[in-house]
């Protein structure tokens, strides 16, 4: 028996293209949401209203621009704060890293609306006291109190994303900075963040959507940011589809920010793949 | 109104909150753990779709994931409570034309936290499933096992514990989670402090006392954790 004849004898069927179960279920589900989408499509187009589009769509404009500012605000002053808890945490003196454990704990482990409302309603409530420290211009205000609460929060988040960043680059690159004769903070900057940095790309853009999600929780502090601005159109006039286009923009925002952050990350660690 | 002492509100009766605060940690922990199952059961079938080689059942189930992690909780929720009352009214109308709905926050946060719960821990699942060599599904068959026995008696064992690290982060954002149903008027924890500090303006007080529930929520979690973990290694070593 020669090669070739073997090889035609041992040939396997062809794979049988029916409709098997998964095959079936998949196609329901994926008709499902297609139905779910042209469902909402449609109840769009019905109950399309210009009036009610001409009066909230600047209103949902600026919302999404004090959401916005909300969120970038947060996320640049909790990286500033983020620095000195990192570096407790790393550190060896254990009253430092003990107490940068218990900053990053608590504000891990309570939900942010519990936070958030402990600064507007429980910080605002020893009004006397701020009034003379000169701080009640800052606390009277629900978005100063929103921007407060986010950042401390995102301050933690962010310290313990650049501290397993800063971890995750192996000692000997420490050990080779300095036996190049590089002092730490030249190790630092010129050495370990570049390597860190790209381990947390990642985690920093997923706590930027975690963060622009979040925000819509400012909305129930009296601040008219988007979700804001939503509830009050919905409150005006009774009509659902004031948060179905709320949702609508966040989930375009989140969609873009995640695809984004997927492109840089390719785009930087070009050189390690082949 | 005389000046109360911070020991008189926080006591346990009539003068003090202590009750009323100790009943929403219930319905806390109540809908916590009546969302758990739920979540757990869609996340688990969510995460098999997503690994699936019929490429619709993937497509069904990243657009699952997809809207429910990319929608803000709160927006999910106000569109569950607001929205499914009428969806449900609309349909029921149909039937019965003077019925009239009315949908119970507690089922509406049930629903809405085991959506995004599912979401999140689909993502864990997916990953311990593919944490799993493939020489255990072959050598599941070549035992002579039928499909869902593979998946039960020899892959579902190994992903649980693959998972588990994971799971608990999931479950942790879901305690956090169950305050944000104070919005819809659930009278859980955080909407009883909220209630206290606006009848005693003792503001501060009263949410410091809900904060350092979840804190002390999320230890004892950890702890269990930590003690289900254990078991699982022990059991995984014999």
């Amino acid at each position: 028996m020669s090669v070739s004849q073997a090889i035609a004898v041992d040939k396997p069927p062809p794979q049988a293209r029916g409709w098997p179960r998964a095959r079936v279920v998949g196609y329901a589900l994926v008709g499902f949401w297609i139905l779910f989408g042209a469902g909402i499509l449609a109840y769009l187009v019905y109950a399309w209203n210009p009036e009610f589009f001409a009066k909230y769509a600047p209103a949902y404009l600026q919302g999404l621009g004090t959401t916005l500012a909300l969120v970038a605000i947060s996320m640049v002053t909790g990286a500033i704060l983020s620095l000195p808890v990192a570096y407790g945490r790393m550190s060896k003196n254990w009253i430092l890293s003990g107490l940068a454990y218990c900053y990053v704990y608590f504000f891990r482990g309570t939900p942010l609306l519990v936070q958030t409302y402990l600064v507007y309603y429980g910080v605002g409530s020893f009004r006397p006291e701020l009034e003379t420290v000169g701080l009640w211009w800052f606390f009277r205000e629900a978005f100063y109190c929103g921007v407060f609460a986010f950042s401390l929060n995102t301050a933690a988040y962010q310290a313990e994303i650049l501290r397993g960043a800063i971890e995750s680059v192996p000692r000997g690159q420490w050990e080779g900075a300095a036996s190049l004769g590089l002092h730490k903070l030249q190790t630092l900057r010129k050495v370990i963040l570049p390597q860190a940095l790209i381990v947390a790309l990642r985690p920093y853009g997923n706590e930027l959507i975690l963060m622009i999600k979040a925000s819509a929780i400012v909305a129930i502090i009296t601040v008219y940011d988007l979700m804001g601005n939503a509830k009050l159109a919905y409150a005006k006039s009774f009509d659902i589809q004031a948060y179905i286009w709320v949702a609508i923009v966040y989930l375009v925002m989140v969609e873009i920010l995640r695809h984004g952050v997927e492109w840089i990350e390719r785009r930087i660690t070009v050189h390690l793949h082949r | 109104m005389p000046a109360q002492s911070i020991w008189t509100l926080l006591s346990w009766g009539p003068d003090g909150w202590s009750d009323d605060i100790a009943s929403g940690v219930v319905v806390t922990i109540l809908l916590a753990l009546a969302t758990l199952p739920i979540g757990l059961v869609i996340g688990f079938f969510v995460a098999f779709a997503k690994q699936h080689e019929e490429p619709s059942l993937r497509l069904a189930a990243n657009i699952y994931t997809t809207v429910f992690r990319g929608l803000p909780e709160l927006v999910t929720l106000f569109l569950f409570f607001f929205g499914m009352p009428l969806l449900l009214q609309y349909v029921v109308r149909l039937f019965n034309p003077d019925a009239t709905i009315d949908v119970n926050s507690f089922i509406a946060g049930m629903i809405v936290l085991s959506l995004i719960f599912s979401s999140y821990a689909s993502e864990v699942f997916l990953s311990a499933f593919r944490a799993i060599p493939k020489g255990q599904y072959e050598g599941g068959y070549a035992v002579g096992l039928a499909k869902w026995q593979t998946m039960r008696l020899i892959i579902l064992p190994q992903l649980i514990r693959i998972a588990f690290p994971g799971l608990e982060n999931c479950w942790l954002s879901l305690l956090k989670d169950t305050s944000l149903v104070s919005v819809v008027n659930l009278a859980e924890t955080l909407r009883q402090s909220a209630v206290a500090a606006r009848v005693t303006k003792h503001a501060f007080l009263f949410y410091s006392v809900a904060a350092l529930i979840f804190l002390a929520l999320a230890i004892l979690s950890s702890i269990a954790s930590g003690y289900i973990l254990r078991h699982l290694g022990r059991r995984a070593l014999r």
